[in-house]
């Protein structure tokens, strides 16, 4: 956040601590989504929808209160519904409000080839630069969420900005402040983790869901949009939330070993040849000997 | 060529010419050739962010990302020509294991302690092959990474697997690429322009591939 620019950690010529510096101000923002007291209402969906300049598209009926079946390109914000049967036999209908989940250790951005198309600031926020976007789709392979989606018509890839550009003038993200019920919350990630903490005990040991815990998972470095569940052993219930997230493998071993082997062959290859034809020199025609039949 | 008839008294024709490719093989190999190039210039740029820079060269990122594809089919088609009319040259035989054996004679220039060779020896077929192969699987994964968003989210293991193979067996095509162009351009002397107008000398063809130039010359010996 904008406090960054103003705090100091060194001054010159100057006795003594710097003011202000160790306060260890915590400048991560993080959201947090109580699921537990998430009624469905969808106003986040609309909320998301004014302040981005999308318009409504059209819904698909699946039997649930689900406007569709995962987000989109211009409906970055989706509330997945879940009618689950617990082992007792009785139903609980479980939303998760699904967005991006601003990954500490972003995938998108790790499989991104373009230069600054995807960006992440100081304060944990993953952003797609749309102007740099070259529409080649390695985000959606790289996100361990499914978020990232494309524009057939803009060719370029677009998903949730935490409305960065709210966040940085000071104001919170839109589909917070248009929760009736306070399940969602924002601010720093501290804050935000110890409120979900103290959230996942008191449904621990008050209203009975043993399981209850946060979601913030570590696979990805933790996430800058964390969950209370009732039940955090089982995140795949809340319309298929990863159990435990990481980059997917062979994008790490592309932009890992394979990038290395692959240079260093490509280096070797060249060299090696050089070598060659220095040491052999070029390949000239005999003349020929017409006599010559060989015998072998 | 200073000596004269003295030196080579029964032939006389080292500098008669044998025609090698066709025209339309030459056409066919020069598109492949330049849209290799169009496709590694692509290709690298989104490999390495050191080589970004390669894509501006040829009009932008987003273009580049728009034509790679696409250029990448004219790529299938002209390899899959060259199929259609090198295939039986292109052949496994026997005389191929020989040359193999004999490999490190042709590495260190000695070509005349190497078995004949028919139209494409040992090394060219390998070529062939693996970049037929090569581009078969670069076209498979190639069209899964064109249209990533129509891959449905159960099915991302296909994404996965495509974005890794299509990388690795790119790599193998620079790598016969890198060869290539080395043996024909710069060691083989005479190679590059039978590629370009189409002929080799008889020497040429005598040195390098005896038993075609017996064949084409109507020198083939009957017996084996």
């Amino acid at each position: 956040m904008s406090q960054a620019a103003t705090e100091l950690i060194r001054i010159s010529g100057h006795a003594g601590p710097v003011p202000g510096a160790g306060l260890n101000r915590e400048f991560r923002v993080a959201k947090l989504v109580d699921t537990t007291t998430c009624i469905g209402c969808k106003a986040c969906e609309v909320a998301c929808l004014e302040w981005n300049g999308y318009s409504f598209s059209e819904t698909t009926f699946d039997n649930t209160y689900q406007t569709m079946p995962e987000t989109a390109w211009n409906y970055w914000n989706l509330i997945k519904f879940n009618e689950h049967e617990r082992e007792d036999g009785t139903l609980m209908l479980l939303m998760r409000k699904d967005q991006c989940m601003h990954c500490e250790d972003p995938g998108c951005l790790a499989a991104c080839p373009a230069d600054s198309a995807i960006v992440q600031y100081a304060n944990g926020i993953v952003d797609f630069q749309e102007a740099n976007c070259i529409g080649c789709g390695y985000c959606m392979t790289g996100c361990p969420f499914n978020i990232p989606k494309f524009s057939p018509k803009a060719r370029k890839v677009f998903k949730c900005t935490l409305c960065n550009d709210r966040v940085s003038v000071g104001l919170e993200p839109a589909c917070i402040k248009a929760c009736p019920t306070g399940c969602l919350h924002f601010g720093t990630k501290a804050e935000m983790k110890e409120l979900a903490e103290t959230r996942a005990q008191q449904l621990r040991e008050v209203s009975g869901f043993a399981a209850a815990g946060v979601y913030d998972p570590p696979g990805v470095g933790g996430t800058h949009v964390i969950y209370v569940l009732h039940d955090a052993k089982h995140p795949e219930l809340y319309g298929g939330l990863p159990k435990d997230p990481r980059v997917p493998l062979s994008v790490r071993l592309w932009k890992g070993p394979l990038k290395w082997i692959g240079n260093l062959a490509m280096v070797a290859g060249i060299v090696g040849m050089a070598f060659h034809y220095m040491r052999f020199g070029p390949k000239k025609e005999e003349e020929i000997k017409p006599d010559d039949r060989r015998q072998q | 060529m200073t000596t004269d008839a003295i030196s080579r008294p029964n032939t006389g024709h080292n500098e008669e010419m044998v025609p090698r490719y066709t025209l339309a093989e030459r056409v066919n190999h020069w598109i492949g050739a330049f849209i290799y190039i169009y496709l590694l210039t692509t290709g690298l740029a989104f490999w390495s962010p050191y080589l970004y820079w390669l894509a501006a060269v040829v009009g932008g990122g987003p273009v580049a990302r728009a034509w790679h594809p696409w250029v990448g089919l004219i790529f299938t088609v002209s390899l899959f020509w060259t199929f259609k009319e090198w295939h039986a040259d292109m052949k496994f035989d026997d005389s191929d294991r020989a040359w193999a054996k004999a490999i490190p004679y042709y590495i260190e220039n000695e070509d005349d302690k190497l078995p004949p060779v028919g139209r494409f020896n040992y090394g060219q077929k390998l070529f062939f092959w693996a970049m037929l192969y090569s581009v078969i699987v670069l076209l498979l994964s190639g069209i899964s990474l064109w249209y990533t968003e129509a891959l449905p989210w159960s099915w991302r293991f296909v994404r996965y697997a495509a974005i890794l193979i299509h990388a690795s067996v790119a790599m193998i095509t620079i790598g016969l690429f890198l060869i290539h162009v080395y043996m024909s351009a710069i060691l083989e002397e005479g190679s590059f322009g039978s590629m370009v107008h189409g002929y080799v000398t008889r020497a040429w063809a005598w040195t390098f591939h005896r038993s075609w130039y017996e064949q084409v010359s109507g020198r083939a010996r009957r017996t084996s």
